[in-house]
């Protein structure tokens, strides 16, 4: 059993964003993220502003920047998109440098583009400064239902375990010579991941009957709640609220 | 005589699929007992548990904890009573902190704030996990997870403890910490093993249980010196181990 560090995305340290409950970093986020998305694609200014927040709230969390940058690969897919929508969008075209690409594909991309970066940026703000077990449990507090909160609190849990047995089965496979090249390897990757299934399966059972030994009656016993106070709903609204507010004034002037 | 912890009368037990696992299994423990049960592979010894804490009801005969008849209506009495770790810590831990999944037993039994916080942190300094206490348990070496398992059964004050293969998987070393743990705790304990120097070192007494009866029960050095019936019923010493060479506990 390998008992790695996996932390994931999660970055360790103590600092202001870190110490906020996670429920309150969900709301800010989520809020902030959702007055990105509505600003018109044609706001650079506003887009300016968002990430000069956005990068305010990142600096404040005190991971190194590398940490991020590297964790920010998630969002190649859309850069290419956004690349691509210049070439192959329709309308009036203008000329960029030895290129003639369409206006609105122009636009498009540069709204995709600095969406997605603002929003990828967000979302590692909460996820570096988050273990994945606060984040589940801010989502409790958050009232999300409770059989779905359950789900993803046991995936947090077993994450790691499934795949380590996934890990010790590619060795097993390996170690007797196999190797994935070829489309006629594709049935005992199926077969494995069908081993899995019923191993994670067999796993449940056992999970369960472990909770049932303890007086487990159907309901998971709620013990504490996540309470935050006024200050962390000031500070953490800080990034949403002046997000609303530079909107507010691209729709007002 | 005193009412017995654990009181099992003419148990037997057949799954669904027709398997008759258990063919009346007499067995009484008593208070401050430490008993091995052991036993070749597929004898029922999981059954046999799993029977414990009513998990499963009995097909035939009875178990009773402490005087109590383990059937439907008394089965969350019966499992703070009888607490079982199970051989897999990760099946046993499936909280997303130390912390959270000690309390599950005892929050399950309806204890809140400090008193439910007296007893996580009561159970974790017996295993000698306190320090972990906010740890997640997929954090943990293996044989940190085995004490943390057993804490989370320790908290909800059993009168017995039944424990499924404590020894597997562990290094020598975390398996001759975690003998300490268990002679140091005040519990009547039933182990469930194929390590017959381990339940050498921990349980003066040991039944052997095969094909679904219990066929020995007696003091665990007779039982491992009796060549006859451990060569009866599958029962090997590791190379080189002599019972008689060890000097009696």
């Amino acid at each position: 059993m390998g008992a790695g560090h996996g932390h994931g995305l999660h970055y360790h340290g103590h600092s202001v964003v870190h110490r906020l409950p996670a429920h309150v970093k969900l709301v800010a986020i989520l809020t902030f993220v959702i007055v990105v998305v509505a600003t018109p694609n044609r706001w650079v200014w506003a887009f300016a502003g968002y990430a000069v927040l956005v990068l305010a709230a990142a600096g404040a969390t005190r991971v190194p920047v590398g940490y991020f940058v590297k964790r920010m690969v998630v969002e190649v897919p859309f850069v290419v998109f956004a690349l691509l929508m210049p070439f192959v969008a329709r309308g009036p075209r203008v000329e960029v440098g030895p290129f003639s690409v369409s206006e609105h594909g122009l636009v498009g991309a540069f709204g995709l583009l600095a969406k997605a970066t603002i929003g990828v940026v967000a979302a590692l703000t909460l996820a570096t400064t988050t273990e994945p077990r606060d984040l589940v449990a801010g989502l409790e507090r958050l009232r999300l239902p409770r059989q779905l909160v359950e789900i993803m609190g046991f995936m947090v849990r077993y994450l790691e375990v499934v795949t380590d047995d996934l890990r010790r089965m590619k060795v097993a496979r390996e170690s007797r010579g196999f190797t994935a090249r070829t489309v006629s390897a594709w049935p005992v990757l199926a077969s494995s991941a069908g081993a899995l299934f019923i191993k994670s399966y067999e796993r449940g059972e056992r999970v369960h009957l472990a909770m049932l030994s303890r007086g487990y009656q159907g309901r998971m016993p709620v013990t504490r709640q996540l309470h935050a106070t006024a200050a962390d709903w000031r500070l953490a609204s800080l990034l949403p609220v002046t997000a609303a507010l530079v909107l507010a004034a691209g729709v007002l002037l | 005589m005193t009412t017995p912890v654990l009181d099992v009368r003419g148990l037997a037990y057949a799954y669904p699929d027709g398997h008759q696992a258990l063919y009346g299994v007499n067995l009484h423990v008593h208070r401050g007992e430490r008993v091995a049960l052991l036993g070749p592979n597929g004898a029922g010894k999981t059954t046999l548990v799993l029977h414990l804490n009513g998990i499963l009801l009995a097909g035939a005969g009875s178990v009773a904890v402490s005087g109590m008849p383990v059937e439907k209506d008394n089965l969350l009495e019966v499992r703070r009573r009888v607490g079982v770790v199970f051989q897999d810590p990760d099946d046993q831990l499936f909280m997303p902190s130390v912390r959270q999944d000690v309390e599950f037993g005892p929050a399950n039994l309806g204890l809140r704030g400090a008193e439910l916080d007296a007893r996580v942190t009561r159970a974790l300094d017996q295993v000698g996990m306190l320090d972990f206490i906010d740890r997640p348990p997929h954090h943990l070496s293996f044989g940190q997870r085995r004490r943390v398992a057993v804490a989370t059964v320790l908290a909800m004050e059993p009168e017995i403890l039944v424990l499924d293969e404590p020894s597997s998987n562990l290094d020598p070393a975390s398996r001759r910490e975690l003998a300490d743990i268990l002679r140091s705790l005040d519990v009547t304990v039933l182990m469930v093993t194929h390590d017959l120097p381990y339940a050498l070192e921990l349980c003066p007494r040991s039944v052997v249980l095969s094909d679904g009866v219990v066929v020995a029960d007696g003091s665990t050095r007779d039982i491992l010196t009796d060549e006859a019936l451990m060569k009866a019923h599958r029962l090997e010493l590791p190379f080189g181990f002599d019972p008689r060479s060890v000097p009696s506990t």
